[in-house]
């Protein structure tokens, strides 16, 4: 595999992220496509202790850990000082959790991309509370088990569509992304990179600990979620232009719910509702674009 | 230069003077003069500084944390129900060491729904680590917001500028507004050992164990503590350039008074009004003015009331199951020194009433004809009640 990206690792070993976790997967690619000038504001999230406890850490950019509803604001304030001091040049991140952007932080990213804030906005997606042992957040996935929708309770509520919600503030770009597609994970970070105003990410992170899936099969997993379109990759500059990067038909959703611990309880019935769902996702996004099924 | 200006507006020359880079706030009654100015301070070009005009106080306050930990010097101000929100970051400027200054106009917290004074919001935050100064009118209000930035820098943690709503935040006042070369002279700019610098790439805030949490909360402690003394320093400074200097604490006629008024805020003045009514008569009293509630200057107000037979506190707040907070903090600092006077508590002006010097004279007798406290907290005022059951 060719990567376009900078040799130099900015993500060192000896973080504390569990086996397989993508969120350390995610990490590694954004920073490579970033480099050196980069500023990290990370709200609470399980990057928090990721990053290891002080005195160590595995980032070897600047990062400001902030609380957990602040990731726009925090950023907002890191971005003013630097044009204060006459620095356009350094990149300004953002990175969170789904809790932290979906829940408790989307008032203050709402406030800075509305601000249109010079920053990029990522939130690396592993749908639930994991950090705090699994609950379930707003980007919690229909059918999902979760150690707060236990037993007969699982999540019977889609799972908020953030992208949408961003481009419905028609910011300059937003893009999804996914640790299985790395080539173009680390186009659009460096394509956000490149535009002024404010860039969300939505990157895709398998979780084997919260999902109930074996470590070695967390690249598999997202792979599939963009093979079944439950993950579609695509991107919408200007809050109009709809491009999707990959149109797949590989695998139906119930290959996907089969393999994790997270959906064991759910019945052919309910899978068939959920393929339903996803069918009914991708033609709305196909809409948007502009494309035929 | 003097000029006629309203408290708000003492408040935004000053923040203009200290140059501050990167000012972030939200509207509430009645900072909102205030945060208006600098706007206009910034789009007029009369400041050169960010203004990020954010989406809630709690938003404000992340924006200045990321501000300043970039290493610029930062500015908000707020109120009641907006500093309540700030609560969670309050504690994160201080926890994260950042100089931070504030102007906080005191009003009451709802319900019922309350835009006048009331010292309770910046009270409840006392022990996120700010310091806290309670002035008394539109020069001090000046002053304070420079000293604070310097005080602040120098031992690095956030300051709070407390100013009484309407009463202060909205009266006119003839106020000696430096030059810019005379505050550069006193304020040099902000100069921070550890800022968000890809150079030199820190890791700010980071996760800490046990085994380093309690040593970095011993340092903000012993930061507390050498502010009180700094305190000193920077006002002997500032007196130098501005011959002007508060304390911080202002005892008026203590010497020989048999009982001492403790206030706070713009009672003060009210005080100052009393003791021009009551001295005359012939009445041994005292007002003792407390500037500096963050730290609490102990030493200084048990020297204070060291002569006094009776201490009166008259607390503009309340915290519910215990008394008025100035009270509290007296009887905390006053408690081990043998032979201490009683200290006689008194609620006044909750939400905007009015604490006039008639009041604080019926204070003064009834706490002349009783020889010992009849209550933790006498409420004055105050009409008939029907209590909720």
């Amino acid at each position: 595999m060719q990567l376009d990206a900078l040799d130099k690792e900015l993500m060192c070993s000896g973080h504390v992220g569990c086996p397989g976790c993508g969120a350390t997967i995610a990490m590694r690619f954004v920073l490579k496509a970033l480099g050196e000038k980069t500023v990290m504001v990370l709200p609470a999230c399980c990057w928090s202790v990721i990053a290891g406890p002080f005195p160590q850490s595995s980032l070897k950019i600047p990062v400001i850990h902030t609380a957990f509803e602040t990731g726009g604001a925090t950023a907002s304030g890191v971005r003013a000082a630097l044009d204060m001091k006459g620095d356009k040049e350094t990149t300004v991140i953002t990175w969170a959790g789904d809790g932290g952007t979906f829940d408790i932080g989307f008032q203050a990213l709402s406030g800075a991309v509305e601000r249109n804030e010079d920053f990029i906005y990522a939130c690396y997606d592993n749908e639930a509370y994991m950090n705090t042992g699994i609950q379930r957040s707003s980007s919690t996935p229909y059918g999902a088990w979760t150690t707060t929708t236990t037993g007969a309770d699982w999540k019977k509520l889609r799972k908020k569509n953030i992208v949408e919600a961003l481009v419905a503030h028609r910011i300059p770009y937003a893009a999804t992304a996914n640790i299985a597609f790395p080539e173009d994970l680390i186009r659009k970070v460096k394509k956000a990179k490149a535009i002024k105003g404010s860039k969300f990410l939505h990157i895709y992170a398998s979780c084997p600990t919260g999902w109930r899936i074996p470590s070695e099969m967390s690249i598999k997993i997202a792979r599939m979620a963009v093979q079944t379109n439950i993950f579609p990759l695509y991107e919408v500059e200007n809050g109009v232009n709809y491009t999707i990067n990959y149109k797949p038909r590989e695998y139906l959703v119930r290959e996907y719910f089969k393999l994790q611990g997270r959906f064991r309880h759910l019945k052919d019935t309910d899978l068939d509702q959920i393929q339903e769902m996803v069918n009914e996702d991708w033609a709305l996004l196909l809409r948007k674009a502009g494309e035929h099924a | 230069m003097k000029k006629v200006l309203e408290g708000s507006h003492a408040v935004a020359e000053a923040v203009r003077l200290a140059r501050v880079q990167v000012i972030s706030a939200y509207p509430i009654t009645p900072q909102t003069h205030i945060v208006e100015i600098l706007s206009d301070y910034v789009t007029t070009g009369k400041m050169v500084a960010k203004y990020l005009r954010v989406e809630s106080e709690h938003s404000c306050m992340a924006a200045l944390i990321g501000a300043q930990s970039s290493g610029v010097r930062t500015f908000t101000a707020t109120s009641s129900q907006g500093l309540a929100l700030m609560h969670e970051l309050l504690h994160w400027a201080s926890g994260a060491r950042l100089p931070i200054v504030m102007a906080e106009v005191n009003r009451a917290l709802a319900p019922g729904w309350n835009i006048w004074n009331d010292q309770t919001d910046s009270l409840a935050q006392r022990d996120t680590g700010w310091m806290q100064f309670y002035c008394e009118d539109g020069q001090e209000v000046l002053d304070t917001t420079i000293q604070a930035y310097r005080l602040a820098e120098i031992v690095n943690l956030p300051a709070m500028v407390v100013l009484d709503a309407f009463y202060l935040s909205h009266t006119y006042e003839p106020v000696d507004v430096p030059e810019q070369d005379e505050v550069d002279r006193f304020l040099p700019p902000y100069k921070p050992a550890f800022i968000l610098d890809t150079k030199h790439p820190y890791s700010l805030s980071p996760l800490v164990t046990p085994n380093a949490y309690m040593e970095m909360r011993y340092d903000i402690a012993m930061a507390m503590d050498d502010a009180l003394e700094q305190f000193d320093r920077v006002e002997e400074e500032f007196a130098k350039i501005f011959d002007r200097r508060y304390g911080a604490v202002e005892a008026i006629d203590c010497d020989d008074a048999d009982i001492v008024i403790v206030t706070s805020g713009t009672v003060t003045s009210t005080g100052r009004l009393l003791l021009e009514e009551l001295r005359p008569r012939g009445e041994k009293v005292g007002v003792l003015k407390i500037k500096l509630f963050r730290p609490f200057p102990v030493e200084a107000v048990r020297r204070a009331l060291g002569k006094a037979k009776k201490v009166v506190v008259v607390d503009r707040n309340f915290s519910f199951g215990a008394s008025g907070i100035f009270a509290q903090e007296v009887r905390a600092a006053i408690c081990n020194v043998p032979g201490h006077p009683p200290i006689f508590g008194y609620i006044a002006g909750l939400g905007g009433r009015d604490i006039t010097v008639k009041l604080l004279e019926e204070i003064y007798f009834d706490v002349k004809g009783s020889s010992a406290p009849r209550k933790e907290s006498i409420w004055v005022g105050l009409q008939e009640v029907n209590r909720a059951t």
